[in-house]
């Protein structure tokens, strides 16, 4: 949680530092990205972020290239953090998001101050993304199924969990459930946002709870873990679906490799807590490519949907 | 996800090892007055046994301000103090209970999986007439056993412990209590391998279904998810000098303030007092301890725990099981909520 957590901090006090803010590999191989800037544009023609480099191979790729390609990496296939709405986009056929939720924003019920207040940080979040918390959820189809999308978005308070984010799973879960609706979450986040305090840990309860129910009454869930998902949201409703995907390369774990690596004071494995080495270790169901993302979903729901009616598949 | 923990813990193994030194994370500085009040009466009390002078009367007056001190100071604790109430190597821990409050303990070990993780204490526990299933996490008491127990980090395979005796619980229609007290889930490599947040994911999922009560007693530190994954429950207690947090405050300060020296700044603005829990509402009940915190009178401390536990459990047993999970389940899904503020799905 830490590491992440410290980085969903930077972020929040650079708001357009977004090609800058993956962690650990990036610091060294900084200078050679703006040299190479400095020589092919003059400054006026450098907006924010339109270079990014790649967290696993390292090279740096030009923004529209690499949103041409999926967020994915050409030079080694490494899965980029979808932005919420981007994922969003990506995911479900084009016209279909009906948004629910939208309106619901955080509260700075502890009053919580370190260098800026809690309810500034929103602020700013909000006004930055546009968007009022870290979770957008709604209806929406996948390859004509309809299905109850849920989905973390990293770059508002680095996809961290507040009561909102929890209220929010609760309620798409719930939604799922009344409307006889696959499912379908994409996460990636820091853990638990500790600028709610207890209250923050008890959205790991109530989604939990949430879930609980929705399994009772034989509904069907597919989680997507995506890079990354640390913290307090794998310790609760993303590893608790029917499925778990992860795409490749994505970083998921309990404690943050930093974290882990101060505690033990040894250098950890590579590959370590990433989606491959997961695997290996029995804890994930499969790796799905982001080519491949949509026929897979598609295609588990079609395997689910006796678990409902076939009022999900209208297509 | 409680990270300083293991680090605070392995220092405190490396001082222990060479003799006397503060527990991890305790600065008891707070007690200076206390201390040189106490020491004062030691020696008094030496002076009047080796010279035989009846200095009565002068002791009572030390005893009679060292009470006061001790009131004075405790009743005024900043959250960080609190914190190292909390983690004070003399408070009772898990064995302690079980020695103590106990008249029948048969303990059962493993996952039947992985292996035995000693930082998870799980049993078949009786308290007169009272039988229940005891899930507690260890710290252990001499230093062999804090290194044996990882100072109370348990490790997946103690989740999955945890989660097998409460599932035989239910099937026994045993009532279960469980007893909170560690810096956090154990961050290590062969947690995440072993799948450390699944582990806890499944527990908090699980308990949910759980047909018989659970009632929850933070005894000391109720670190984050590690806390949580034992902490489930209908009715949950919290002692009145133990924190509940969703991270450490060293934690907290690191990555919020960048200082560690902010450390009781991010305890303070964590609200993980019992009083700021309760307020919440997300802690049920604080449970007295004696002036001056459970290390000073673990007796009087531990005898309390005792008395609730059967008049918590007497009143859930009571219950319609039907309805115990519902409102637990309610518990939760409305947890510290303010009623009106989020939307209802119908039909749920």
């Amino acid at each position: 949680m830490t590491a992440q957590a410290e980085e969903r901090d930077d972020e929040s006090r650079e708001p357009e530092s977004a090609d800058k803010k993956q962690p650990s590999a990036e610091t060294p191989q900084a200078s050679t990205g703006k040299e190479r800037r400095r020589r092919l544009f003059k400054k006026k023609d450098m907006p924010g972020g339109l270079w990014l480099k790649c967290e696993s191979c390292a090279d740096t790729i030009f923004r529209k290239e690499l949103e041409g390609k999926r967020m994915v990496c050409p030079s080694c296939g490494f899965h980029f953090t979808m932005p919420g709405a981007a994922r969003i986009d990506f995911i479900l056929d084009e016209g279909t998001f009906d948004e629910r939720f939208a309106e619901l924003t955080a509260m700075d019920r502890l009053d919580f101050t370190d260098k800026v207040t809690y309810a500034e940080k929103i602020a700013r979040a909000v006004e930055r993304l546009g968007q009022n918390e870290a979770l957008l959820s709604g209806f929406g189809k996948i390859l004509g199924r309809r299905v109850v999308l849920a989905v973390l978005d990293f770059k508002f308070m680095g996809g961290s969990m507040g009561e909102v984010v929890g209220e929010k799973i609760s309620l798409a879960a719930e939604l799922a459930m009344t409307n006889k609706l696959p499912l379908v979450l994409f996460t990636s986040s820091g853990g638990a946002r500790m600028h709610e305090g207890m209250l923050s840990l008890m959205q790991m309860a109530k989604t939990c709870a949430a879930l609980s129910r929705l399994n009772e009454r034989g509904g069907f869930s597919i989680c997507v873990m995506t890079n990354p998902t640390t913290g307090g949201v794998t310790a609760s409703f993303a590893s608790v679906c029917d499925i778990t995907l992860a795409e490749p390369g994505a970083l998921i774990g309990f404690a943050g490799p930093r974290v882990i690596a101060t505690t033990l004071k040894q250098e950890l494995p590579p590959g370590f807590q990433r989606a491959e080495f997961l695997l290996d270790r029995g804890q994930v169901d499969a790796i799905v490519h982001r080519d491949d993302m949509h026929e897979t979903i598609a295609s588990l729901i079609d395997f689910g949907r006796k678990a409902w009616s076939d009022e999900s598949v209208d297509a | 996800m409680d990270l300083g923990a293991c680090a605070r813990a392995a220092a405190w193994g490396h001082y222990a090892a060479r003799g006397p030194a503060p527990a991890p994370g305790v600065s008891m500085n707070f007690e200076s007055r206390i201390q040189e009040l106490e020491s004062q009466l030691t020696e008094l009390q030496e002076l009047s046994k080796r010279t035989q002078l009846d200095l009565g009367d002068e002791i009572a007056t030390l005893e009679a301000r060292l009470q006061s001190a001790i009131e004075a100071t405790y009743s005024g604790l900043t959250a960080w103090e609190r914190v190292a109430v909390a983690r004070h190597p003399e408070r009772p821990v898990a064995s302690d209970y079980v020695a103590t409050i106990l008249d029948e303990f048969l303990e059962l070990h493993g996952d039947k999986v992985f292996g035995n993780d000693e930082a998870m204490l799980t049993g078949l526990a009786r308290i007169e007439d009272q039988r229940f299933m005891l899930i507690a996490h260890r710290k252990g008491r001499s230093t062999k056993e804090r290194l044996a127990c990882n100072f109370g980090c348990a490790h997946p395979e103690g989740y999955r412990k945890a989660l097998r005796k409460m599932k035989l619980a239910a099937k026994l229609g045993l009532p279960i209590v469980t007893m909170i007290n560690t810096p956090g889930a154990y961050p290590g490599i062969g947690a995440e391998e072993r799948g450390q947040a699944a582990a806890i994911a499944e527990n908090i999922l699980e308990m949910f279904s759980l047909r018989v009560p659970v009632l929850v007693i933070v005894i000391g530190e109720g670190g984050s998810g590690g806390a949580l994954g034992i902490g489930v429950g209908d009715r949950v207690l919290m002692m009145e000098f133990a924190y509940y947090s969703v991270i450490s405050p060293e934690g907290c300060a690191a990555i919020l303030w960048k200082d560690g020296a902010r450390t009781p700044d991010a305890a303070e603005a964590l609200k993980l007092t019992p009083a700021d829990l309760t307020g919440l509402g997300i802690v049920d009940a604080v449970i007295p301890e004696p002036v001056g915190g459970a290390h000073r009178d673990r007796e009087r401390s531990m005898q309390t725990v005792r008395e609730t536990i059967l008049r918590e459990l007497a009143d859930l047993e009571a219950r319609n099981t039907d309805e115990l999970l519902e409102s637990r389940w309610r518990k939760y899904r409305d947890a510290g909520e303010i009623e009106g503020r989020f939307p209802r799905v119908p039909g749920v």
